[in-house]
């Protein structure tokens, strides 16, 4: 129990507390122990991105094994994956290499870009269904949408300083009360994992 | 028109093409582009994890500590190391709480982390933001203020709900809605704009890159 839970508990209470209290200490020694933590974090999160991998190749050497028509799909995933790896790790020239650049520029760039501007036809169709002025919020919530949208084209110049009021004055203002609800959320839950009120990150038993 | 010549660019097209077919039906071209752009992307996140990460803060240090014979140095590379491969503890059951270890320095490192300049920007800059400024009321720039204080207010009574909304911090919270409701509506069009822009680009891509047909 104590290597389980206890000693794991102090070390988030020990180490939460530390990380709080370098803030207010400009000393050379507080930053050098921050630089530490930080190289410490980095490289204990590396080794955290194998269990991510192995989860990949667990998932997709099922779907391999169970031979079901899309199959194939996951050995492109895995092929794709240890090539892309290989190519980035055992290259001439590091991530410089002319291949691993032009694989990311040619693939992963249009790859991502056009996966997320198909959004902007799904966006549309989901607004058109989402968007009906049930009551006068709704409504408002529509016009603004519209305002913005047509702002930011060039027939819709002349609405240029209504779209700049709105983002400046009522969007900063329900932004700002969100961003202090987050701010306070961030704090109360951390507060929770430093004093072990909160412990689910730790599983069970 | 001139066709582009790059094998690289008409591979990118094809990709591009074969992700917009989905918009007719998902088909096997749309789930080939789905499953290579995954592999590909963690297969790229592991080269510069590998280079940026595991060379320099791990391999490298270790070699230098080792010539430079810096006991110090090498402890405290090898402390981190050995804590992060607990994590591959996680694929023995019996053993799989070892993994606790690194989730707990970790765990520890960001809440620590995170608090004071959580306090600072998400909390102390908004409200300086919100409450500094010099009220004049012949200018409309001072109402304007007095309005982001209004909408600030009335958005944290609305998300506040250890009190029940009704009376006075009823009325207030559905205040704050509308406010809660522009805002939506500002960054729903924001986002799609966004998306437009994204898709004006591989438009452009398609017709300038690859076909050559508009300059």
């Amino acid at each position: 129990m104590l290597f389980k839970r206890t000693l794991p508990l102090l070390v988030v209470f020990v180490l939460g507390i530390a990380m709080m209290i370098q803030y207010f200490i400009p000393h050379p020694i507080s930053q050098s122990f921050k630089e530490g933590a930080d190289n410490w974090i980095r490289i204990i999160g590396a080794f955290a991105i194998v269990l991510g991998l192995a989860s990949f190749f667990h998932v997709h050497t099922r779907k391999i094994m169970r031979k079901n028509k899309d199959s194939i799909f996951s050995v492109v995933a895995i092929v794709s994956l240890i090539g892309m790896a290989l190519i980035g790790i055992l290259g001439k020239d590091g991530l410089d290499n002319w291949l691993f650049s032009n694989l990311y520029s040619y693939i992963i760039v249009p790859l991502d870009a056009t996966m997320f501007s198909l959004l902007s036809f799904y966006i549309a169709s989901a607004a058109f269904k989402a968007f009906k002025a049930r009551n006068a919020m709704a409504f408002a919530l529509l016009v603004t949408a519209i305002i913005v949208m047509l702002g930011r084209v060039s027939f819709g110049s002349f609405l240029n300083g209504l779209v700049e009021w709105i983002m400046v004055y009522p969007n900063t203002a329900a932004q700002r009360g969100i961003l202090i609800g987050i701010g306070l959320g961030i704090i109360a839950t951390s507060l929770k994992i430093i004093l072990g009120i909160e412990r689910s990150y730790l599983g069970g038993e | 028109m001139s066709i582009s010549t790059n094998l690289w660019v008409w591979l990118a097209a094809f990709l591009t093409l074969t992700i917009y077919s989905f918009l007719y039906k998902d088909n096997i071209m749309y789930k080939f582009a789905e499953h290579l752009f995954v592999g590909a992307s963690v297969g790229w996140s592991i080269a510069i994890i590998w280079h940026l990460t595991v060379f320099q803060y791990i391999i490298d240090p270790i070699k230098e500590a080792v010539l430079n014979k810096d006991v110090l140095g090498f402890i405290l590379v090898l402390v981190p190391t050995i804590i992060g491969l607990m994590y591959f503890s996680r694929f023995s059951r019996s053993k799989g709480w070892i993994a606790r270890w690194p989730i707990a320095v970790t765990m520890g490192y960001y809440t620590g982390i995170s608090i004071t300049p959580s306090i600072e920007t998400n909390i102390f800059k908004q409200v300086e933001g919100t409450i500094l400024t010099s009220f004049n009321p012949g200018s409309l720039g001072s109402w304007w203020a007095l309005l982001l204080l209004v909408g600030v207010v009335t958005t944290l009574f609305y998300f506040f709900f250890s009190v029940k909304h009704a009376g006075f911090v009823g009325r207030t919270a559905k205040v704050g809605i509308w406010f809660v409701m522009i805002a939506f509506g500002a960054s729903f069009g924001y986002t799609v704009m966004a998306r437009v822009s994204l898709l004006i680009g591989r438009i452009q891509f398609l017709l300038h890159d690859w076909l050559g047909i508009i300059k």
